[in-house]
């Protein structure tokens, strides 16, 4: 095999991964941390997308679009917790999947008479356009590097904000016992509203990542965020550490199996059975492993600690 | 007295409108106008408003009615739709359908209801061949044609070796096995992607994979929203200097604009086949085109084009048995042969209901305004029917 590919595919792996992350860690916090199941985790990942091709035309600088387009995902993320979600807490998991269905249509609809049904393209500036040689053979898009770089800064933001923070401690306080919290005069309901505003920035953020690489679409969310589930499954529901492993052992895992399946099946199959199989096989990949997950340890790979 | 009257004369009205209703001519139009597909699915009911109008919203001095009805990208909902419109609605033609998986899914509703199906851009090989039906035409093209045409282009450019990618679905398929009939090169790898409502649409694996492979050209299939991902990655990846891009359906009317808007110049100059163009010198494409470009201020879609031909070839068949809408095989028989005015110019239908009809290579180019569209650049088949007629007997 040559390792320069291999390399290049391991890259590409990294920035799938990395883009799940980010979308996957709201995921986590909002499921692990308050107990809600968010269908239109997505619609917030897809707002971001938008609101970052509209700001780049007008403001004619992406790295601009980007920088107001995470407020106002933010934004978009407290109005609706304080119009929706918030109402919802007390109710059992049904109810909370129906009502975040039930966004995620107002949400696409929305869109569609905004922006209209045709894809958003994000233009690049020039010196994020081009590619570099990291390694003799090895040539990447610098934008898939950016992406990898952002979502590191990111991954290590929240970990110190978690962590090592006053903010942090509460989140995971309200984690262990919200009841208790609440008791000991922590403002639970404005910790929330802002958890889910952390949330939905971050999967804005993901959302204007990967725009400019595929445009901005009507429900672009809700076909990763089935991906974002698997993701938090794996890593231990609201664990953002085992999130981020686990979307880097995703993205990695769907990415090589892409690159390097059908090579491998030709080994054993004729040609035509490896060209037949290797996309259908490559497509359930993670889901073997979710599956393989929640046989061997169900709780995921970090769940998180004192629950 | 005079309410009266009045009323009795409504009453009257309304026990007399079902006779009057039954006889206008009901066309049921299957499309996509949700999702982002919903792009290709508006562009063909424009075309197919425009074309309302060009006739005057009559056939053969009857009515004509239009039901649009969305398939949301989904087969299940499509055969649904289909049901519906034969059915409830009890239309006399049902036409549209832009992905072969849907019509595949609606086929049965309508042929068994004894309805007139009429693809505006889907031709999987399976209708072309065993599965072909009396009732059954297609206005566009089979889904290999296109590609054979481009497989041809190569062996006359000299492309010696091919990578090839495709979404993993029936006209994907249909595509590869047509690039793959009549290029004579090596094909240096292949990738099927994820198709779909969870499409696949981060191309860097597969895009890396291309690199290495060392092939002369690339050939791709993305209709819709993949089609821009595609290129922008392909661009992205810097291989537009490598390994030039020849594509069927992913380059075109309706991702063109978006190109231009976002500034992509790499995409100028790319080659693809086709069975039609904007630029084409027919009396009734330029009628299509400027009538089209006046109405909605943009360029139409070769999906646009096709809605527009089925609008007219209904007429045909409607104004071949004299608006006598229960003569069925009258109608078949006027449709077989062809006689309207097509975008396209002079085409023939084959024994199996698809068009015989010539393809072209187009390149995309900036017009006289500033507008990137397609142009023209040679005809590659002349009169070339698919491979499937010979499997298809009614």
């Amino acid at each position: 095999m040559d390792w320069a590919l291999l390399v290049t595919q391991i890259l590409n792996g990294l920035q799938l991964g990395i883009l799940l992350f980010l979308l996957a860690a709201g995921l986590t916090l909002v499921f692990g941390i308050m107990d809600f199941v968010n269908l239109a985790h997505g619609s917030l990942y897809m707002m971001g997308a938008y609101f970052c091709a509209t700001l780049t035309y007008a403001l004619d600088s992406f790295l601009l679009a980007v920088a107001l387009s995470v407020p106002l995902t933010f934004a978009v993320g407290i109005v609706v917790e304080v119009l929706v979600i918030r109402h919802l807490y007390r109710r059992d998991h049904l109810d909370h999947v129906l009502a975040t269905f039930g966004l995620i249509l107002v949400f696409n609809s929305s869109v569609h008479m905004i922006w209209g049904a045709a894809g958003n393209p994000i233009p690049l500036p020039e010196f994020l356009d081009g590619r570099v040689e990291l390694l003799p053979g090895v040539v990447i898009p610098v934008y898939r590097l950016l992406i990898i770089a952002t979502g590191l800064v990111t991954a290590g933001a929240m970990y110190y904000l978690v962590q090592h923070t006053r903010l942090g401690m509460r989140i995971r306080a309200g984690a262990s016992n919200r009841d208790m919290v609440g008791a000991l005069g922590v403002d639970i309901k404005t910790l929330f509203t802002l958890v889910f505003g952390l949330g939905a920035a971050m999967a804005g953020l993901a959302g204007m990542m990967i725009a400019p690489i595929t445009e901005a679409n009507i429900g672009m969310g809700d076909d990763i965020l089935i991906v974002a589930f698997v993701v938090i499954i794996i890593g231990g529901i609201g664990s953002v550490r085992g999130a981020f492993i686990a979307a880097l052992v995703v993205g990695l895992i769907d990415t090589m199996g892409r690159a390097f399946l059908d090579g491998v099946l030709k080994v054993f199959m004729t040609i035509q059975n490896a060209e037949t199989a290797a996309p259908a096989l490559s497509a359930m990949l993670i889901y073997i492993l979710m599956a393989a997950i929640l046989y061997f340890r169900p709780q995921g790979l970090f769940p998180p600690k004192n629950r | 007295m005079y309410k009266h009257a009045m009323w009795l004369l409504s009453v009257l009205a309304l026990a007399v409108s079902p006779a009057l209703a039954a006889e206008k001519v009901k066309i049921g139009f299957v499309t996509t106008l949700t999702t982002p597909a919903a792009v290709i699915g508006n562009d063909m009911k424009d075309a197919f408003d425009l074309a309302y109008e060009h006739i005057g919203g009559k056939m053969a001095g009857l009515d004509v009615e239009i039901i649009y009805e969305d398939d949301g990208f989904k087969p299940d909902i499509g055969k649904q739709k289909t049901d519906k419109l034969v059915k409830q609605d009890d239309v006399h033609f049902v036409t549209g359908y832009i992905w072969s998986h849907v019509l595949l899914a609606s086929r049965k509703s309508a042929l068994d209801a004894g309805k007139f199906l009429i693809s505006a851009n889907a031709g999987p090989s399976q209708l072309a061949g065993k599965l072909c039906h009396k009732n059954f035409f297609n206005i566009s093209w089979q889904n290999d044609q296109t590609p054979m045409a481009l497989g041809e282009v190569l062996n006359q450019r000299g492309v010696k070796s091919l990578y090839i990618m495709s979404p993993n679905y029936a006209a994907g398929k249909n595509m590869v096995a047509g690039v793959e009939r009549t290029f004579k090169g090596a094909i240096k790898g292949k990738d099927m992607t994820k198709w779909g409502k969870d499409a696949q649409l981060d191309f860097s694996a597969e895009l890396a994979k291309a690199k290495a492979s060392g092939a002369d050209a690339i050939f791709v299939f993305y209709p819709g929203k993949a089609g821009g991902a595609f290129v922008k990655q392909y661009m992205q990846a810097g291989l537009n200097k490598s390994m030039p891009l020849y594509s069927v359906y992913t380059v075109d009317a309706l991702s063109l604009p978006k190109f231009q808007k976002a500034g992509m110049k790499g995409v100028l100059g790319s080659l693809m086949t086709q069975f039609w163009s904007p630029d084409m010198d027919t009396p009734q494409s330029k009628k299509f085109v400027s009538g089209f470009l006046k109405k909605y201020g943009r360029y139409p879609s070769f999906y646009a084009a096709q809605s527009y031909d089925a609008m007219f070839f209904i007429k045909s068949a409607v104004e071949g048995v004299n608006g006598n809408l229960g003569n069925m095989d009258g109608m078949r028989a006027a449709m077989e042969k062809v006689d309207f005015p097509s975008v396209r110019g002079k085409f023939s239908m084959g024994s199996n209901h698809f068009p015989i009809q010539n393809f072209y290579l187009r390149e995309a180019a900036a017009d006289s305004a500033g507008r990137w569209t397609t142009k023209i650049v040679s005809t590659v088949f002349k009169m070339h029917q698919d491979v499937y007629a010979k499997d298809c007997k009614f």
